[in-house]
């Protein structure tokens, strides 16, 4: 293959690609650097992984820049948990990865290799939900429920931490749960109520 | 999220040749920051070398004090028994910080590493010297309420965002590197630096290093506390921070450290209020006037004048609190 060719499936390929979209819309620099890069193909392959989730094993292929949080809602369709702003600032995308919560939507896929992912859909026992899920049903800890699974995942983990022995306590380890709606006081009432109902995951 | 090579590194030399190989590469951690960043268009890099799986989460003690490693989890360290009760400053600044995922999330090394707030850095529409060298600085004459008051240039006003790292500058702590020259150790308060004309830097690390870790030398500081003010009760990056550690003999200041966040391009210690109150009472008057002494360089840049209000009277606070008189 001559050095033309070589370049003009290049090109091909790149515009076959999904990607050529964000190239187009990044700035000149960021373009020059993608075309630059004689390994560019590679850049676009997806990569095995390997993760639990909600108990079952996954084996997937994933592009490297897929969060957990896409790769849950758009891959998988457990679409229990939420995308509220995508930059960390919200929790509705909380999830517990080995037993601890996170934004899922700051965390790529990748970095999961191997682990136990727990979302909201694996919560409940078949029809019976779990105490948290009562919890907030009875104190209305939710209006219109955007935050709800993120605030459930991030309860539970209050509690499992040791966070829940007071109101405040309680307020301070869940205010990476932002909620639109204000149900804070609802939350917190019901956050109690399973605390001291010695409930855990 | 433009896309790129994804690779996992399993040992710290094996990361820093990955990183040689592909000078637009960069180091993953927690992704708490780069991730944010990439999403917005602020970096790009072309290679993520995942550094999790290296074999620096410890935190240890050791002969002269302790041993944190760089990918210690933010949460993990500020609930660390031997932090908890030998470094208290620490686990203070660091539950003021972020939220409680993003702490089980962020490691050390990347909290150090984190980049600014400032909004013309993340909006890729605006002037910002810090993102593109040479396009100016749009906080200047810009919204800049959240911005310095210390240490800025003409071509940058930006803060260090981090609750962290006021802690470890108040702590005395040094940074741990390896490189390909091999590996060498900085005090902490050396590895931030202020914007100069090169605002682009937020640090010294060189080209190619990485973090390993930061040790914390053994301290009497019996009196600690972290201030933390923000626009919220909490999940807020800071307006103003002040950590103040304090080693009393009764009611007399035998040593004193103090660093204040949010205010500059580093943690910014304040060596003159701290020599200032050596060997005084600790009292409202001394830590009023020592205060001021530490506000005799502050400049503000319009929105943001009402931090050398706050300033004084959060030091003032800070070591009020830690010394127990309020
Ligand atoms: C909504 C929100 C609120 C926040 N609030 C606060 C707050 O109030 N206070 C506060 O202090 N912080 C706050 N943070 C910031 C948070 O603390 C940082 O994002 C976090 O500490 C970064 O650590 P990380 O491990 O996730 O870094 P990453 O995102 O993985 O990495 C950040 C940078 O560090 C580099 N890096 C990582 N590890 C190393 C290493 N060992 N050696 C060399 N380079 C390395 C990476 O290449 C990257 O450039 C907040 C973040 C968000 C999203
Ligand atoms: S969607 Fe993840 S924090 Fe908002
Ligand atoms: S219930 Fe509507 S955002 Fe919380």
């Amino acid at each position: 293959m001559d050095k033309n060719c070589k370049n003009e499936s290049r090109r091909d390929f790149l515009k076959k690609s999904t990607a050529l979209a964000a190239l187009a819309a990044a700035s000149p620099a960021l373009v020059k650097a993608g075309e630059n890069d004689e390994r560019i193909a590679a850049l676009f392959e997806k990569i095995p992984l390997n993760l639990e989730i909600n108990g079952k094993a996954y084996s997937l292929t994933v592009e490297p820049r897929v969060t957990l949080l896409d790769l849950l809602r758009e891959q998988l369709h457990l679409t229990g948990t939420k995308k509220g702003c995508d930059y960390g600032q919200c929790g509705a995308c909380t999830v517990h990865v080995n037993g601890k919560r996170i934004n899922s939507c700051l965390s790529l896929a990748v970095m999961n290799e191997g682990k136990k992912i727990t979302t909201i859909e694996g919560l409940a026992d078949g029809d019976k939900l779990h105490p948290m899920q009562d919890a907030f049903i009875k104190h209305d800890g939710f209006q219109c429920g955007y935050c709800t699974p993120g605030q459930i995942m991030s309860a539970l983990a209050c509690i499992n931490e040791g966070h829940a022995n007071s109101r405040d306590e309680i307020r301070e380890f869940m205010s990476g749960n932002i909620c639109r709606c204000g149900a804070y006081p609802n939350i917190v009432d019901a956050v109690l109520e399973v605390k001291k109902g010695g409930q855990s995951s | 999220m433009i896309n790129f090579e994804y690779i996992r590194a399993s040992s710290v030399k094996a990361a820093v040749d990955a990183l040689a190989k592909n000078p637009t590469g960069k180091f993953i951690a927690g992704g708490t920051n780069l991730i944010d960043l990439m999403k917005r268009g602020v970096t790009a890099p072309t290679r993520l070398i995942d550094i999790n799986d290296l074999p620096l989460k410890q935190v240890e003690e050791t002969t002269d004090g302790i041993n944190i490693g760089a990918l210690a989890i933010n949460s993990e360290v500020s609930e660390n028994e031997l932090i908890k009760n030998n470094f208290p400053l620490l686990s203070m600044a660091f539950a003021a910080g972020a939220s409680a995922q993003l702490r089980n999330m962020a490691t050390v090394g990347g909290n150090m590493m984190q980049r600014t707030r400032c909004s013309y850095f993340y909006d890729t529409t605006m002037p910002c010297n810090k993102r593109q060298p040479g396009s100016g600085c749009g906080a200047l004459q810009g919204h800049n309420r959240m911005h310095a008051i210390f240490g800025a240039s003409d071509k940058c006003i930006a803060v260090h965002p981090s609750d962290m790292c006021v802690a470890l500058a108040a702590l005395n702590a040094t940074v741990s590197i390896s490189g390909p020259k091999g590996n060498r150790k900085i005090p902490f308060t050396d590895f931030h630096r202020l914007p100069e004309d090169k605002p682009e830097l937020d640090n010294t690390l060189q080209k190619g290093e990485i973090i390993t870790g930061v040790l914390i030398p053994k301290n009497n500081f019996n009196k600690n506390h972290y201030l933390k003010i923000r626009d919220r009760a909490s999940y807020a990056f800071a307006l103003i921070s002040v950590a103040a550690a304090l080693e009393m003999d009764v009611d007399t200041i035998k040593k004193v450290n103090i660093a204040m966040g949010g205010v500059a391009h580093k943690p910014w210690r304040m060596t003159e209020a701290e020599k200032f109150l050596v060997g005084k009472k600790a009292t409202r008057e001394n830590f009023s006037k020592a205060a001021e002494l530490a506000m005799k360089s502050a400049k503000g840049y319009g929105h943001n004048n009402f931090k050398l209000k706050m300033a004084p009277i959060a030091i003032t606070e800070s070591l009020m609190i830690a010394t127990g008189i309020v």
